[in-house]
This record gives structure tokens, C-alpha cells and sequence, in this order.
């Protein structure tokens, strides 16, 4: 007869592959953490210098030289990301005004409009646009939307040319920032209709079969009952948005002009992107340059990165602004 | 007696759904002679003529017959529609100008043979994209190896051991997955390959793209373990398993299919990423299996140049390049939705 093994010691202490397991995985859990981390470590490190010798012009000033005497060296330096970073912001809001109410349009009539045979398949595309690379959009942001898209800029120009945004003067509409907010709207699209199709999805059935009870009509329903559920999931899917328009590079890159001029104009053809910067000075950039587009990288993040908790923490709180 | 039969008075009666076809051909109708008779012109006054046109006859009807808030009802839906409409377009457009621009540019030596004894402006006859292909997965093999692990691991520590450092650690995945993919190649530029490597090679564009497919993995995956129902774990346990056992041998297995969604969806996500492999891997134009030595070529990097480039075989190239990558991430993508449907074995 086989002796019974000898009883386990009771205890609620975790075992020793369970503590090496819980290390292991908390450890992976919190390179996240490292990973952020070292980005602001590393780019603060190589940036710092130019961020202290330029000061707080780095960000208000909007000159970009540099030059050098015949050996190479650098005599005279000036950065100034202030031209780049309001192209930025301002073809990212282009982007967001034009998508968020197509993507609302689009989760409404997911979720409450179309034929079920049909819905599935419209979630698939969508998803499926989500995973497009960005060099696609650019590519055919050159060659097929830029067209249409300066005509519909001539068009606004010409009917709504009061209002100071929308002048142009030198007439040049080719590569504006507007043509950029187009073709960032169309990809950030299927980031904002995801979202929202996802809070609108949550909508408890109670309220919306209630206002059906009431004699609603499905937009009176919608009005009452969706949409104050989920505006703020909504603001948030939006926000998402204006995170991933505002670090796009390659796409913004091929359609837009980079000029080194404050321009608020938004149909004229002279932005700014930070982003595209960095790629149209590396090639030519010298190791002195290089730091300087490591400090306009670090803005960048910071940005994004700010943006981007405001819209985590915006969209997790879907639901309570609803009554 | 006589028998009731059921009906559904929800549904549109033939009728309705003729008046439905008839609307929306007027309005098309009317939405052409708008266009004709005023200086109205081009596709976008048709579009939008049309859209005006059939709300208004919608809401018209729908006043006559119903009301103020029905004729509402009715114009909204319209707009919706249009809207939905508006996402659609663009997608098709892009497919049909890939599709019918990319063609010309795929023949049999575009698989077979790489750029370096061919310049941008040779016939399409000469060089090819294999060593972009070969570059793109041996940077995808490399992104793999290092971020697969990391992404499952956080999502391990978000569903299984639920520490004080859940709720910041989901913060910061989604704060990582919004790092701009160029900040990502900065990033790895000013640690690794100044100050370590001092060149660029394949192993410097893993590195960047791993750091953009964590946050996809992690989150993809957090979302699959959680579906695995709550049973399964407590029977690992009742039957006397540690933690480690129970996960290794119950939670895993049970999501594989659901994990190996993550995953895939993480290629597809850095597949056709660009700006950190424009910084990091120099874009070769010679076949190159080393990814730690010399300049690898990849997809993106090859569109890139190629469409740069500017002439016509060139930009040819750039779109059959495309048409490869976009062909690749929807295989890619229909298998993620093909493994993800299966959900949960249990």
C-alpha cells in the first residue's frame, strides 16, 4: 500500500511560483509606466539644451534656423515651435469639427437605424478603415482628395470669405491646413464612431423603451435619451480623436506646406505640423539640429499625452451625466 | 369561424416601401434638374441637392399623414443616413483607387527580386519589393517577440491579480497607445541608437513598433481574459492549483483564440506604421536578413520613397507597394475576425 502524502500546510500565504508569478506579471504590468517613463526621461535629456537656451521661445517664437560657419559648426541657432504647433492644433480641430458629427451620424445609425443583416458588415469596414496605414490616407490625400478638397475650399472661401479664418490672401489654396484637417478627419473617423457607437450601445433599454412608451419618435427618443447618456463618452471618442490627429506625421505630411509663419488663415496653403516637421528636418538635420527636434518630440508627447488623459478620463464617466 | 390571421402592421406594406423607391428617385430626379437649371455644379451639389431634397419629401409626407414631431422624425433620418453615407465614401474610394492604380504595378518580379539594381525611374520590369517584404516581417517577427509578452503580462496583472495598481496601469495603456508613432521612433533614436548602436538597422524599427503594438495587445487581450468566466478560475483553484498553475493551464488555453486576436490585430496596428521606420532603418534597397546590421528595407519605408521619387514607374511601384500592405493587413484582419467570433473555448 502507497503511503498518503503528507498533508499540506494550511496557510493564506501564496505559494513561492505563485509570489515569482505575481512578481513577474506586475513587473510586465508596470512597464507601461517604464516605457512612458524613459520616453520623458530620454527626450527631456537630449532636449533640455535647447529648452534651456531658448527659454520659453521655444513655444512662442516661430523662427527655425540654423547656421553654420565652413568647418560645420554651429554659430548661430534659433528654434521656435510656436508656427508648428498652432498648424498642429488648428488642422487637428479642423479634423474634429468635420469627423465628430459624421462618426455621430454613423453610431446613431448603427445602433439604432440600420438593417441588422447590414450592421455587422458597416462594423467591419469601419474597423477594418481603423487599421489602414497612415501612408495610404496621405497618398491618396495627394493624389485624390487634395483636388476636391481645394475646390471645396475655394467654395467656402467664396461664401463665407468674411469671416477672418476662412480669407485667403496670396490666393494659393494647394496644401492648406484645411486639406490636412480633411484628411485627418477621415482618419480619425472610425476611432470617434467606435467610441460612440460603443456608449450609445450602452444606453439602458429601460430609458429608451420607456420613451417609446411615451409616444416618442426614434430622433425625439434619441434626443432625449441617447444622446444625454452619451455626449460625454462622445467628447471623449472626439478627444481620442484630436490625440491621434495632433501625432500624425506622414499623412499631414504629403498634404500640407510647411512654412515657418504663425498662419490662422486655414484655407490658405501654409501650415505647420510638429510632427512633419521633425520628418522634413531630419534628413538634413546635424546632431545639434537633431536635439532641437527631439525638444519639438517632447512637446509633442506632452501634448498628446495630456490630451489624451483628458479623454480617458471623459469617457469613463459616460453614464453619469445622464438623468 | 372564421379564422384571424396574424398581422404585422409594423412592417411597410408594399405601398410604403413603393413610396419609399418613388421619393427617392424623384428626389434624384429633381436633385438633376436642380442642377441643370441653376449655376449649381459638380458632384458635390448633387450630393447635397439630393440629400435637401429627399428630407424635405420625407418630412412632407410624413406632416401630411402624421405630424409635426413624425415629419422631424423623418428628415433626421435622412441626415443619418447621409452621414453614414459620408463614412462609406471615402473608404470605397480609397479601395477602388488602390485597386485600380496598384494592378498595373503587380507582376512576378515585384516578388522576386529588390531595388538595389534598379533606380526609381527604371521600367516596372526591373527590381521589385521583396526585400521590403522580407524587411517588414523580420521587423514585425522582432516587434513580436518583445511586445507580445509585455502586452499579455499587463493584461494578466489587469484581469487575474487586480493590485493596487489597476487602475493606473489601464490609465497609462491607454495614455501609450496615444503616443505618436513618431515620438516612438524619437524616442528609440535618442536611447538606443545614439547612444548604443550608433546606426541604423531592422532591430531599431522593432524596437519603435513594439512600443505602438503594447498598448493594442495589452488592451485586445485584457478584453478576452475578462470574457473567460470567473468558474473556470475558482475550479483551477478548488481543485488545489496555485495561481501560476491555474493561469498557465485553465485562463490561457481557455483565451487562445482570443489572444491570438490580440496579436493579430498589434500587426495589423504597426504593419503599415511609417514615421519611426523613416528615422530608425535607413530603408535599404538590398535584401538584407541581418536585422541588427546595415539598412533593412520595409514596406512603408519603400511606398515612401518610391512615391517621393515622383515619376511615373516610380509612383506606380509606391501603389503596388500599397496595394501588397493594404492586402496584407485585410488578411490579417479578416483572420483576427474569423479567430475572435470563436470567442471562448470552453
Amino acid at each position: 500500500m502507497t503511503k498518503a502524502p503528507a498533508p499540506r500546510e494550511i496557510t493564506t500565504q501564496p505559494r513561492r511560483s505563485d509570489r515569482i508569478f505575481r512578481r513577474i506579471v506586475t513587473g510586465g504590468g508596470l512597464s507601461s509606466l517604464g516605457i512612458l517613463g524613459l520616453i520623458t526621461l530620454f527626450l527631456g535629456y537630449r532636449g533640455y539644451e535647447i529648452i534651456a537656451s531658448e527659454g520659453l521661445s521655444f513655444i512662442t517664437s516661430s523662427d527655425w534656423t540654423v547656421s553654420y560657419d565652413e568647418n560645420g559648426n554651429v554659430t548661430d541657432s534659433q528654434f521656435g515651435l510656436a508656427a508648428m504647433l498652432i498648424g498642429t492644433i488648428l488642422s487637428a480641430i479642423v479634423a474634429v469639427v468635420v469627423a465628430v458629427p459624421v462618426s455621430v451620424a454613423m453610431a446613431l445609425y448603427l445602433n439604432f437605424y440600420s438593417p441588422h443583416a447590414l450592421k455587422k458588415y458597416l462594423i467591419a469596414v469601419i474597423d477594418m478603415m481603423a487599421a489602414f496605414p497612415s501612408i495610404l490616407f496621405g497618398i491618396w490625400g495627394f493624389l485624390v482628395l487634395m483636388p476636391s478638397a481645394e475646390y471645396w475650399g475655394k467654395l467656402l472661401n467664396k461664401y463665407l470669405g468674411f469671416i477672418p479664418i476662412f480669407e485667403v490672401n496670396p490666393y494659393i489654396f494647394t496644401r492648406s491646413p484645411f486639406i490636412a484637417g480633411m484628411v485627418l478627419a477621415i482618419m480619425i473617423i472610425p476611432i470617434i464612431t467606435s467610441v460612440s457607437r460603443e456608449v450609445f450601445s450602452q444606453t439602458p433599454l429601460d430609458r429608451i423603451q420607456a420613451a417609446y412608451a411615451l409616444g416618442a419618435t426614434r430622433w425625439s427618443m434619441i434626443k432625449a435619451v441617447v444622446i444625454p447618456y452619451g455626449k460625454s463618452g462622445v467628447i471623449g471618442g472626439a478627444m481620442l480623436g484630436l490625440g491621434r490627429a495632433m501625432g500624425e506625421t506622414v499623412a499631414v505630411y504629403t498634404v500640407l506646406n510647411i512654412v515657418f509663419q504663425i498662419n490662422f488663415k486655414i484655407l490658405l496653403g501654409a501650415g505647420g505640423n510638429v510632427a512633419s516637421l521633425i520628418i522634413l528636418r531630419f534628413g538634413e538635420a546635424n546632431l545639434f539640429e537633431i536635439k532641437a527636434l527631439m525638444a519639438a518630440g517632447l512637446v509633442l508627447f506632452g501634448l498628446t499625452l495630456v490630451i489624451n488623459a483628458f479623454a480617458a478620463v471623459i469617457v469613463r464617466r459616460t453614464g453619469s451625466s445622464g438623468r | 369561424m372564421n379564422e384571424v390571421k396574424p398581422t404585422s402592421p409594423w412592417k411597410p406594406s408594399a405601398k410604403d416601401k413603393l413610396r419609399e423607391l418613388v421619393t427617392f428617385f424623384g428626389s434624384m430626379v429633381a436633385s438633376f434638374t436642380l442642377v441643370a437649371v441653376t449655376e449649381l455644379k459638380g458632384k458635390l451639389a448633387y450630393f447635397v441637392s439630393f440629400v435637401f431634397i429627399y428630407a424635405a419629401i420625407s418630412a412632407i409626407y410624413s406632416f401630411r399623414r402624421y405630424g409635426k414631431a413624425t415629419a422631424k422624425d423623418s428628415a433626421v433620418k435622412v441626415f443619418i443616413a447621409c452621414g453614414a453615407l459620408l463614412t462609406i465614401i471615402p473608404i470605397a474610394s480609397i479601395l477602388q483607387t488602390i485597386i485600380s492604380k496598384g494592378y498595373k504595378g503587380i507582376r512576378p518580379n515585384l516578388f522576386l527580386s529588390d531595388m538595389s539594381m534598379a533606380t526609381p525611374t527604371d521600367p516596372l520590369t526591373n527590381g521589385g519589393l521583396l526585400h521590403a517584404i522580407v524587411g517588414t516581417i523580420i521587423m514585425i517577427g522582432g516587434a513580436l517577440i518583445l511586445s507580445v509578452p509585455i502586452g499579455i503580462l499587463t493584461a494578466l496583472y489587469l484581469t487575474e491579480i487586480k493590485g493596487r495598481f489597476t487602475q493606473p496601469i489601464r490609465f497609462l495603456v491607454q495614455a501609450m497607445s496615444g503616443v505618436p508613432s513618431i515620438v516612438a521612433g524619437l524616442f528609440i533614436l535618442s536611447a538606443v541608437v545614439y547612444p548604443i548602436t550608433k546606426s541604423s538597422s531592422g532591430f531599431m524599427g522593432s524596437l519603435a513598433l513594439s512600443i505602438l503594438m503594447i498598448p493594442t495587445v495589452a488592451r485586445t487581450s485584457e478584453e478576452v481574459l475578462g470574457l473567460i468566466p470567473q468558474d473556470l478560475r475558482e475550479a483551477g483553484t478548488a481543485l488545489g492549483g496555485t495561481q501560476w498553475r491555474t493561469v498557465a493551464m485553465i485562463v490561457l488555453p481557455a483565451a487562445k483564440s482570443g489572444l491570438m486576436t490580440a496579436v493579430i490585430l498589434g500587426i495589423a496596428r504597426i504593419a503599415g506604421e511609417t514615421a519611426p521606420l523613416l528615422l530608425l532603418t535607413g530603408g535599404g534597397d538590398r535584401l538584407n536578413f541581418n536585422p541588427f546590421d546595415d539598412p533593412m528595407g520595409s514596406l512603408p519605408f519603400y511606398i515612401w520613397k518610391s512615391f517621393l521619387a515622383g515619376s511615373e514607374e516610380a509612383v506606380t511601384r509606391a501603389w503596388a507597394g500599397l496595394l501588397v500592405l493594404v492586402v496584407v493587413i485585410l488578411i490579417l484582419f479578416v483572420s483576427a475576425r474569423i479567430l475572435s467570433t470563436r470567442k471562448v473555448a470552453r
